[in-house]
């Protein structure tokens, strides 16, 4: 005779408000891109402090930096926090992509059976997730209402306290100057594969005789890839313009001028080579910066289309010219 | 400090006909795009949308309508070498 066993056993995991000294660890590394798309908790229902079924149910991604976050901020809480399966990416960039989405949730919602858990029927999920969830889907599939909350994880217990009620400043998005520095290490990394490749390309033209390519190039390559990826961020709205590709060929450009006044770091460095590298090195930066867009917190997908339409020949064509009259220095 | 980007580029668009003045798109949008008007929900600021459809998609009237998409370049570089959609797919370890 076939058994049906109708109560499957429900899961709950321990967590607790108290960051390890391990989690510090773990998120600084994330944040240089060390284990950075493999940083996971497991999906699933989580106890926070000592919950009862009339505790908040708080939904989050699976990025463990996006719940570690969340946890950190709910000391001397009792809350159930619902982990949602997002393949590790936070909130945010999972609602985009559609892994925080309806679908998720609802399935999530039945793997933990939570209306045996809670005797209520209200969803807290960040407002951040708001792009992936369609809250009356949600509400007609499951039984359960989603309210948005807050957008920082810091606001969580304040929004709760209130009645769930946002302020309008616990619903806006910032991009504080801290919020894109911590965002750099990453920009900066992921520039290293690509230099190592044209530090190799410059490398085989000395080796052919084409050059000589020295301290000087470095210098000043290098130069440019730190204001694209990290000057450029950290300043943002204090550089003129509103295009993020502009904004970077701009402080690309002061970089190239101000070396040329003080004569490089080095001595010999003929017209042509400064020329050359006038035109190669604001686009650099301009590439780097406009590369920014993804990260920020304000850009739409029609505003970068439109300037990458201007900016990516622009780019293409300086970059074109400066190289040949670098190499043309070179014959010279 | 204020941000601001590009002007005139959203694909936002409100069918106020349809709207009831639920407010739930004032709820959702991270940049505060809608104000609250007599009864009904209006686009106060198109230039602060950044097309992320949080509003379209928890519209229970379908009121709104907006081309979604990242803001990445990245992604739409990715999407042009590829041929797909952009998508915000950061598993090479750029972006977001």
């Amino acid at each position: 005779m076939l058994d049906i066993v109708l109560n499957r056993e429900i899961k709950i995991n321990p967590t607790s408000s108290q960051l390890t000294t391990q989690d510090i660890l773990g998120a600084w590394k994330a944040r240089w891109g060390i284990n950075r798309m493999n940083y996971k908790v497991e999906p699933g229902l989580y106890r926070l402090g000592n919950p009862d079924p009339n505790a908040p149910v708080l939904v989050t991604a699976n990025y463990k930096m996006t719940f570690d976050a969340l946890r950190k901020e709910l000391t001397n809480f009792d809350a159930w926090i619902l982990v949602l399966d997002t393949k590790g990416v936070n909130v945010w960039c999972a609602a985009g992509k559609g892994t925080f989405g309806t679908t998720e949730l609802l399935n999530r919602l039945a793997v933990v059976q939570l209306d045996n858990v809670v005797s209520h029927k209200t969803l807290i999920l960040p407002q951040l997730g708001a792009s992936g969830v369609c809250a009356h889907d949600i509400q007609k599939f499951s039984g359960f209402k989603v309210v948005y909350g807050p957008v920082r994880a810091k606001d969580i217990k304040e929004f709760i306290q209130s009645g769930m009620k946002a302020t309008d400043e616990m619903r806006t998005v910032t991009f504080s100057a801290y919020d894109r520095l911590v965002l750099t290490p990453i920009e900066l990394v992921s520039t290293f594969r690509i230099s190592l490749m044209i530090f190799g390309v410059l490398f085989l033209l000395n080796l052919i005789g084409i050059g000589p390519f020295g301290a000087v190039d470095f210098y000043a390559y290098v130069g440019a890839v730190i204001i694209g990826s990290v000057l450029t961020p950290v300043l943002l709205p204090w550089i003129p313009g509103r295009a993020f590709a502009w904004k970077g060929w701009f402080l690309g450009f002061i970089w190239v001028i101000v070396n040329l006044l003080m004569g490089w770091p080095s001595s010999e460095y003929s017209v042509l080579k400064a020329l050359g590298y006038l035109l190669i090195l604001p686009p650099v930066s301009a590439y780097l910066a406009m590369n920014f867009t993804g990260s920020s917190t304000y850009t739409s997908f029609s505003g970068v289309l439109k300037e990458m339409k201007i900016a990516i020949p622009a780019m293409i064509i300086s970059i074109g010219l400066g190289a040949i009259l670098i190499l043309v220095n070179s014959f010279i | 400090m204020k941000h601001s980007y590009l002007k005139n580029v959203s694909t936002l668009r409100m069918d106020s006909g349809k709207c009831t003045g639920c407010g739930m798109c004032l709820e959702v949008c991270p940049h505060h795009v809608f104000v609250m008007s007599k009864g009904k929900s209006i686009i106060v600021d198109k230039d602060r949308c950044i097309e992320c459809g949080a509003c379209v998609k928890n519209c229970p009237f379908k009121a709104l309508e907006v081309k979604p998409g990242v803001g990445c370049a990245a992604a739409i570089i990715k999407g042009w070498l590829t041929g797909t959609e952009p998508s915000c797919d950061c598993s090479d370890g750029s972006c977001c």
